[in-house]
C-alpha cells in the first residue's frame, strides 16, 4: 500500500499541545455562564475551584488500550493533539455544537454491540462487541481528516480494512455501492430526540460509498484513536475513516452495512443536495457555495495565534491511491 | 426585583441610575471579552479557539443590537425616559463586538489571506451581507459623536434608521451561515421581527 509521506507543510514539534484542554473547556464554558450571569466571577474562580462549586462529575465513558501494527510510513506526520481530537467533533446526534459530544455522549452504552452486514452478499455477517476488536488484525493509520467546514486534523487512528470485512461477507456482482447506518437510539442521543439539539438532521444518519471505494486499502473500519479504542464523541465503538473524503463521510457508531445495487442516499446530500454531493472527495478547485475549500485550517495548538491556514490538496493528498478511481470522471459535477 | 425597583425609584436620581447602568454595560460587555480572548490566546478555550471567537463575538454583537433596539420602547413602556442615556453606549458596543467578529475572521481564521478575504467578501452572500451590516454599524457609530449629531440635522435621524436595517442583515446572516442547525436563527430572526413589528407605524411612515 501507498501512503504519502509528509510534505513540507506540515508542523514541528513545537505545535503539539500538551493534553489538557477538554476538562478545561467544560470549565471554561461554565465560567462564561457565570460572566453573563454575574458579570464578575469568571477571573477570579480557579478551575478546581468552580469544579468543586458544581458537584463532582459523572463518570465517563472509559476507553482501553488496543493491540496493534504502528503505521511505519507516517509517524513523521505531525499529529493533533489527543485532547483537541476527542473534544471538537461534529456528531449532531449529541449536539451540534463542536464540545457538544464529549459532553454529552459520556455515558453513551456501546456494549453489548451489533454490526451487521447483509443485502447483495453471500452470506450475512454479524460482528458483536468482543468482534469489533478480535476478528481482524488491528493497524495503526495516521491520517489527515479534512472536514468540509476548512478544518483539518491528523489522527492516529486504529482499525481494519473494510475490504476485509467486506471479503468476510463475499459481495454479489449486484453489490454496486455500500451503504452504512448510524445507530438510532433517541434514549441515548439526545440529538435524534430534538430536533434542535440534532440541528434538523432526519435520522438515523446514513452514508455510503461506491463499491470501489469501499474496497480501496485507505478504507478504514476504525475501532480506535491513539492506541485506545474510540472514545465515545469520536463514533464508538466503529466508524468508517475515509481521508480522501471530507469528513462528514466517515459516518459514526455504525450499525448496519448493506450492500446495494443502486447509489444510496446520503444525509448530508439529503440535507442540501447542491452544497453536498455523494463523493465529497476533498477537493481545492470545488468550492462549498458558501465557503472556499482552496485552504484550510490544521489543528493543533498555539492558540489565536497559531499560523496554521494550509492549501488544501487534491483528495486531501492521497491522489496516488485513489485518483485513478475517478478517472474520466467530471469531479466538478460529481462533487 | 420589586424591592430593587422601589430603590431604583425612591432614592436615585436620574443621573445616578444612568451612571450605574453605563457602569454595568460597561463591564458586562467588556469582561466576556477579555476573559474570551485571554484563553483564546493561551490555548484554553476547545480544540479551535478561532471558531470560538468568531461564534462569540458574532453572537455577543448581535444581542448588544437587539438590547440596543429594546431601550427606547423599554422606557416608553416603564415610563423611564432616562433609560434613553444609555442607548448610544450599547450600540458602539454593539459595534466593537462587530469589529472583533470581523478582526477574528481576518486575523486568525483567513489569517491575512487578503485575496482569499476579498474574494470570500465578493462571492459568499451571506459574508456579503454580513459586511454590509458591519458598515453600517460603522457609519452610525461615526456618526454618534454630537458634533456630527447636530451638523447632520435631519439628515442624523433618517442614517440612523438604518440600524433596523442593519439588524435584519446580521439576522439574515447569522441564519446563512450555520450548516442546519436554524433553529437558534430562526429564534433570532423573530426577536428581530418583533422589534421591528414594535415600530410598525415608524416604518409605514416612511414608505407614506
Amino acid at each position: 500500500m501507498l501512503i504519502k509521506l509528509p510534505k513540507s507543510n506540515h508542523l514541528t514539534e513545537s505545535d503539539v499541545t500538551p493534553e489538557k484542554i477538554y476538562t478545561g473547556r467544560r470549565i471554561a464554558l461554565k465560567q462564561m455562564g457565570f460572566v453573563g450571569a454575574a458579570g464578575l466571577l469568571a477571573s477570579t474562580v480557579s478551575s478546581n475551584a468552580s469544579a468543586d462549586f458544581f458537584g463532582s462529575e459523572p463518570e465517563k465513558f472509559k476507553t482501553s488500550s488496543l493491540t496493534f501494527t504502528e503505521d511505519k510510513i507516517n509517524q513523521a506526520l505531525k499529529k493533533t493533539p489527543e485532547q483537541k481530537v476527542i473534544s471538537h467533533n461534529n456528531f449532531y446526534e449529541f449536539g451540534t455544537g463542536k464540545n457538544d459530544p464529549s459532553e454529552n455522549a459520556q455515558q453513551f452504552k456501546v456494549n453489548p454491540w451489533q454490526l451487521t452486514i447483509s443485502g447483495e452478499v453471500e452470506s450475512d455477517v454479524t460482528l458483536d462487541y468482543d468482534d469489533l476488536t478480535t476478528a481482524f488484525a488491528l493497524e495503526e493509520r495516521i491520517y489527515r481528516m479534512r472536514c468540509v467546514e476548512a478544518w483539518s486534523m491528523v489522527i492516529p487512528w486504529i482499525g481494519f480494512p473494510l475490504a476485509k470485512l467486506l471479503a468476510k461477507a463475499k459481495p454479489t456482482s449486484k453489490a454496486k455501492y455500500v451503504a452504512f447506518e448510524t445507530l438510532y437510539d433517541p434514549k441515548q442521543m439526545p440529538g435524534q430526540a430534538s430536533r434542535r439539539l440534532g440541528g434538523s438532521v432526519d435520522y438515523p444518519y446514513v452514508e455510503g460509498l461506491r463499491i470501489d471505494e469501499a474496497m480501496n486499502p485507505l478504507t478504514l473500519m476504525s475501532v480506535g484513536l491513539y492506541g485506545k479504542t474510540l472514545p465515545a464523541q469520536n463514533g464508538a465503538p466503529i466508524r468508517l475513516v475515509v481521508p480522501w473524503k471530507y469528513g462528514f463521510k466517515s459516518i459514526k457508531s455504525i450499525v448496519a452495512i448493506k450492500l446495494v445495487e443502486k447509489m444510496p442516499p446520503t444525509t448530508w446530500n439529503i440535507l442540501a443536495s447542491r452544497e453536498y454531493g455523494f463523493y465529497a472527495n476533498v477537493n481545492p478547485e470545488v468550492d462549498h457555495p458558501r465557503w472556499s475549500q482552496a485552504s484550510e485550517r490544521r489543528i493543533t495548538s498555539g492558540g489565536l495565534f497559531a499560523r496554521n491556514r494550509i492549501e488544501t490538496q487534491m483528495f486531501n493528498g492521497y491522489g496516488e491511491e485513489v485518483a485513478h478511481l475517478y478517472k474520466n470522471m467530471n469531479l466538478r459535477r460529481n462533487f | 426585583m420589586v424591592a430593587i425597583s422601589a430603590f431604583f425609584r425612591e432614592k436615585m436620581s436620574n443621573k445616578t441610575k444612568t451612571i450605574f447602568l453605563k457602569l454595568v454595560i460597561h463591564l458586562s460587555s467588556l469582561l466576556p471579552l477579555i476573559w474570551l480572548y485571554y484563553h483564546a490566546f493561551n490555548d484554553d478555550l476547545g480544540a479551535d479557539p478561532v471558531e470560538a471567537v468568531i461564534h462569540f463575538t458574532g453572537i455577543g454583537a448581535f444581542n448588544l443590537l437587539l438590547v440596543t433596539l429594546v431601550v427606547s420602547p423599554l422606557a416608553k413602556w416603564a415610563k423611564q425616559g432616562w433609560l434613553l442615556q444609555v442607548r448610544r453606549l450599547l450600540g458602539l458596543y454593539s459595534f466593537a463586538y462587530a469589529v472583533f467578529h470581523l478582526l477574528n475572521f481576518v486575523a486568525f481564521d483567513l489569517q491575512f489571506a487578503w485575496r482569499l478575504i476579498l474574494s470570500e467578501i465578493v462571492k459568499r452572500p451571506y459574508i456579503t451581507i454580513g459586511m454590509g451590516a458591519f458598515i453600517l454599524l460603522l457609519l452610525l457609530s461615526i456618526t454618534s459623536v454630537n458634533k456630527i449629531r447636530r451638523t447632520m440635522g435631519k439628515r442624523w435621524q433618517k442614517l440612523h434608521n438604518m440600524s433596523y436595517v442593519a439588524l435584519m442583515l446580521i439576522a439574515v446572516h447569522f441564519y446563512w451561515s450555520v450548516k442546519s442547525e436554524i433553529i437558534e436563527p430562526s429564534i433570532y430572526i423573530g426577536l428581530s421581527l418583533v422589534l421591528l413589528a414594535i415600530r410598525k407605524n415608524k416604518i409605514k411612515r416612511w414608505f407614506s
